[in-house]
């Protein structure tokens, strides 16, 4: 168990390393940057901000200078928003996105697991096609498609929140809904799946035979099994919240991870562009590691290999 | 090959989400042609006016017809799927097969570089590579393909291992054989079908991701139009004309659904052992 999370952790900082690496190459190919494109400065102040901000060493000393800062915890200030730490400005995004993004993940979760069961404990029924159709439509239905749509009826005919903007305490509640409801649509799809093969295996007919109620079976034994791969998906969901995120936060506004992510790579702001992405595989990188650890602790079948 | 054609088109669903594919596919190619209207071209005495028979879905703000629209941007939104599906499954086949055949310490190597790759945050890469080649219509493609072949890889690896120490493959080697004859001829025909089955599936998922950056303004760029670019017009101009996202948006939604349709289909005629999972 300690070798396998060591070597999890190891292949880790080596994710976040390539990251930092593919971050810090691409955006010095961004056309212009941070400080070349500014206007109405002279040429001995834009050699003077380049020299404190070190720009003018080779590239391959700056990418050591860049991870220098990242293993060191030193972190550099960003370009656009002069004098305020790209952790300062990571400090001020991160509780926007993982506000929805937890929300998101815990309505998709509340959904979609009773929906998923329900379906695969009446299969063939009009509960089990109702909620298989609606599973589907959610699946296909984009989230910023679903986001305007969630956006007119609460926001501006029902007017029970704010349509834009982080301001109300309330103002999470319909991003985390748009997220939630497609997320959920997934969950609902793979629970079933795996509830319904579960219930077809010989230790569920075991429990039956020496006299388990139903409820104990099903929630007891079967769904204990029957949540791994649920659990295994929400590795990959939470790089889909990311992603999920940008949309999101573009169509209400908020002042989130994404938000500042897509305006620093469009304004050549290469420190924060850097610090963001790298925020974000170690983000990954954690949660892989926490759905590792669980899948674990739920499943003693599971052979931990390093 | 046929029994599994049969078992596709007996789920009427299946038989129905091909159909309106190909009418999808029909409609998206002719339609811009023989459309009186350019996609692009406004007519500003029509602002954003209702369905007439001169505009069967109407126009949007700016007089534009609007089924002209929805059919241009879905022509390009399909070209953007099929092609960086291609991408993903060129870069997913060649990768997957050198690991398989070469097995061992190297396909390990190989496929934990894969597992590394999974925990990228891709979305930023993308967002990048847009603002960097300045959203040229072939980069779309090849950046969402470079993404997006992980999966693809995986399954031609698994695909390869299992056949290449098959008695045909061994039969195909002792009689003298070359090693190209035998990837071309014997391994890469075999291949194919859980590659056509899983790029089926990936096609709605590259169409998403194209969707989403055209979206944030990263993707297609207006007046160039796809179905990511429509709806963000329509949602930026909801509150007055909610049908212009309500047009682009049906579209959308049906061929997705049409499409995971379909490769759920293919998956299930193709490979019968997968039905009992469903």
């Amino acid at each position: 168990m300690i070798r396998f999370l060591l070597s999890r952790f190891l292949q880790g900082i080596v994710v976040i390393l390539a990251v930092i690496t593919i971050t810090f190459t691409l955006s010095q190919m961004v056309p212009g940057g941070a400080i070349r494109n500014e206007r109405n400065v002279s040429e001995e102040t834009k050699k003077a901000q380049e020299e404190y901000y070190g720009l003018n060493k080779p590239w391959i000393v700056r990418l050591g200078l860049t991870i220098k800062h990242y293993v060191t915890l030193d972190l550099p200030d960003s370009y656009h928003y002069k004098g305020r730490g790209v952790d300062e400005i990571i400090a001020s995004g991160f509780p926007v996105s993982a506000a929805v993004g937890m929300a998101g993940l815990t309505i998709a979760l509340l959904i979609g697991v009773p929906l998923g069961a329900i379906a695969a404990l009446r299969p063939n029924t009009l509960e089990d096609r109702g909620s298989t159709l609606a599973a589907t439509l959610g699946i296909c239905t984009p989230s910023m498609v679903l986001g305007p749509l969630i956006a007119m009826l609460f926001g501006l005919k029902l007017r029970w929140f704010n349509v834009a903007g982080w301001f109300d305490s309330s103002d999470w509640v319909l991003p985390a809904l748009t997220l939630g409801i497609i997320y959920s649509a997934y969950i609902a799809r793979l629970t079933r799946g795996s509830l319904r093969e579960t219930l077809a295996q010989e230790f569920i007919r075991t429990a039956r035979a020496k006299g388990a109620s139903e409820g104990s079976v099903v929630f007891l034994h079967a769904m204990k099994l029957a949540s791994l791969p649920v659990l295994n998906f929400l590795g990959p969901a939470a790089a889909g919240l990311l992603t999920g995120s940008f949309i999101v936060e573009t169509i209400f506004q908020l002042p989130g991870l994404g938000q500042f992510f897509i305006a620093a790579a469009t304004n050549g702001d290469h420190q924060l562009t850097i610090a963001i992405s790298t925020f974000y595989a170690a983000l990954i990188v954690g949660f892989n590691l926490l759905v590792d650890i669980l899948q674990a602790l739920l499943n003693p079948r599971i052979r931990l290999q390093a | 090959m046929r029994a599994a054609w049969q078992r596709l088109m007996r789920q009427r669903m299946n038989a129905w989400a091909l159909w309106f594919l190909v009418a999808l596919v029909l409609l998206c190619g002719v339609g811009p042609e023989i459309s009186p209207y350019d996609q692009a071209e406004q007519d500003l005495e029509l602002k954003a006016t209702n369905p007439s028979l001169a505009h069967w879905l109407g126009t949007d703000p700016l007089g534009r017809d609007m089924l002209t629209r929805i059919l241009h941007g879905g022509r390009v939104s399909l070209e953007v799927g099929l092609l960086a599906t291609g991408v993903a499954a060129i870069i997913g086949v060649i990768y997957g097969m050198m690991s398989g055949l070469a097995g061992g310490r190297i396909d390990s190597a190989m496929m934990r570089i894969v597992d590394i790759l999974y925990a990228f945050p891709f979305i930023n890469f993308v967002i990048l590579l847009m603002v960097i080649v300045g959203r040229e219509f072939w980069l779309i493609f090849v950046a969402i393909g470079a993404v997006e072949w992980l999966t693809m890889a995986r399954v031609v690896r698994g695909q390869v291992l299992a056949l290449k120490n098959l008695e045909f493959v061994t039969a195909a080697r002792a009689s003298g054989a070359g090693f190209w004859h035998i990837v071309w001829k014997h391994l890469l025909p075999n291949v194919m079908g859980p590659v056509i089955i899983y790029a089926s599936l990936t096609v709605p998922g590259v169409m998403l991701l194209e969707a989403a950056l055209s979206f944030l303004g990263l993707g297609i760029q207006p007046p160039d139009a796809s179905w990511g670019v429509l709806i963000r017009e329509g949602a930026n101009s909801m509150e007055t004309y909610p049908w212009m996202l309500l047009y682009p948006g049906i579209f959308f939604s049906a061929t997705l659904l049409a499409l995971n349709l379909l490769g759920d289909g293919l998956r299930d005629a193709f490979d019968p052992k997968s039905m009992s999972q469903q």
